[in-house]
């Protein structure tokens, strides 16, 4: 089954057309990255399917269920999208983590708060995964107190927490000086080999060609090119795609 | 009169200056909220209106709209002025402190990166839970030094009760300097209101202080 299935999405801000009839398919324990120029809709895309920009067209499916529909030329979003946030998380170029909670406060509060779960029983497991980060000792300390490799790490866990079937990432090294980018990359690659379904949009080309089981190039908000990274990196069949590329190796 | 005489007649009515205090911080905090929510409505007519509102209520001074609350009642509806002049007294102060109070939250909640609210969305926080568990809190360490200088100025403000003749500390200091030809009684309510003030200034210090745990 696909974990994520968008169908024909569409999306303007004003006059300009940012997405044009993107189709896509994630399947469990597939890691796809997005690349491809500024601009070329990447953002949009995940921020749509994460439901933060509506769409003005096409469908978006979750694990075979429908959030969104579009009937007789009308987008509908379901009741209860909630229901479908659980399904995924999203890491944010800037984290966005929140600076008046501990770095512990900062995994539980959705668990707990929102999936009402025993406050024991999430702990116990946010302790683990902060271990598994190597950030144990990081527990009580404030945001504003780490590093930034280490305040996307803790993002990276806080979306790990709510147990997503799917994690999104928007260039989650971006907003990181180069010498700290290494460490939040190596997690994203473990969880890769964990088998966790990612959609990964990046600048780092020599990550997304190791780290993806897909690689997709965007430009102009359509998909031109997509396949196994040793396909689009080594044997590139689109020109632009390959403009791109180069303009990347220099 | 003497000094003591004189501090002692005065501090008769520290309690009524004290009561217009802490009755206008109860109400126009929360009010504030509200007037400020309001303010930043999706409805262009409700913000419009807000707006319009809190332009007035900055824009005439505090003494002006004491009299129309204080008075208004009696010369557009007939109805007798009230006995205790207390309760007046506080709604004006209310709503004109609501208004600077709004302004401020408005700026606090504006300045909360639009990040915060995306990653409360993402997580499945709803509007109720992301306002309060991840906005306020951020948004009341923001505005505290504001607050305080509104505070500070609303215990110089208490003395704006004299022109309903309500027997606070000021308006008691006045007569007393009328009564008495003497200049003393305001060198007295200066003090009082240096000393309250540094009150205020040590009690919002400890409060800046505790939420100094992070950035
Ligand atoms: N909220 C918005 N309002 C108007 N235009 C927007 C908005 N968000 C994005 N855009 C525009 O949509 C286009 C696609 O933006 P998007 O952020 O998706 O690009 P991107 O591929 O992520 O680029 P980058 O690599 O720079 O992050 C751009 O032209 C951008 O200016
Ligand atoms: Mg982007």
């Amino acid at each position: 089954m696909n974990v994520l299935r968008i169908q024909n999405a569409e999306k303007h801000f004003g006059d300009l057309q940012v997405l044009r009839d993107i189709s896509l398919t994630v399947d469990h324990g597939e890691v796809v990255s997005i690349i491809g120029p500024s601009g070329s809709g990447k953002s949009t895309l995940l921020r749509c399917a994460t439901f933060l920009e509506t769409l003005d067209g096409g469908e978006i499916d979750y694990m075979g269920e429908a959030a969104v529909r579009t009937e007789d030329g009308k987008v509908v979003y379901a009741k209860d999208l909630n229901a479908f946030r659980r399904q995924f998380g999203l890491v944010f170029q800037n984290f966005n983590l929140f600076p008046h909670y501990t770095v512990l406060k900062n995994l539980m509060d959705a668990p707990v708060t929102v999936l009402k779960r025993p406050k024991a029983e999430v702990r116990g497991e946010c302790m683990e995964l902060l271990r598994k980060m190597g950030l144990e000792d990081k527990a009580d300390a404030y945001p504003c107190q780490l590093s930034g490799g280490q305040q996307q790490r803790v993002s990276i866990v806080r979306a790990l927490a709510m147990k997503p079937q799917i994690l999104f990432f928007d260039e989650p090294t971006s907003a990181l000086d180069p010498e700290l980018t290494g460490e939040v990359l190596k997690v994203i690659k473990q969880l890769a080999e964990e088998k966790m379904t990612m959609v990964i949009v990046t600048h780092e080309m020599a990550f997304a060609r190791a780290v993806s089981d897909r690689v997709i190039f965007m430009d102009g908000g359509v998909i031109v090119e997509q396949g196994k990274p040793e396909d689009v990196f080594g044997d590139t069949q689109q020109e632009r795609t390959r403009q791109f590329l180069r303009n990347y190796q220099q | 009169m003497d000094l003591l005489t004189m501090i002692a007649k005065m501090s008769e009515g520290l309690g009524r200056t004290c009561a217009i205090f802490f009755l206008t911080l109860l109400f126009s905090l929360p009010l504030g909220m509200i007037v400020a929510l309001l303010r930043m409505s999706k409805s262009k007519v409700v913000s419009g209106v807000v707006r319009f509102i809190i332009s007035v209520l900055r824009g005439t001074p505090l003494m002006l709209q004491l009299l129309a609350v204080t008075y208004g009642p009696y010369y557009l509806f007939g109805i007798s002025i009230s006995r205790n002049k207390l309760i007046p007294v506080v709604i004006a102060f209310a709503i004109n402190y609501a208004a600077y109070f709004a302004e401020i939250y408005r700026g606090g909640i504006e300045s909360i990166p639009v990040g915060q609210y995306e990653a409360a969305q993402v997580l499945g926080f709803t509007k109720a839970q992301t306002f309060l568990r991840i906005v306020l809190p951020q948004v009341v360490k923001r505005i505290l030094p504001s607050v305080t200088n509104e505070i500070i100025t609303l215990v110089k403000d208490t003395s704006i009760a004299f022109t309903v003749s309500y027997q606070e500390m000021f308006t008691i200091g006045k007569q007393i300097a009328n009564s008495q030809t003497s200049f003393l009684p305001f060198v007295v309510a200066g003090v009082f209101y240096f000393a309250f003030n540094a009150i205020v200034d040590f009690v919002m210090g400890k409060a800046e202080k505790a939420m100094d745990y992070y950035k």
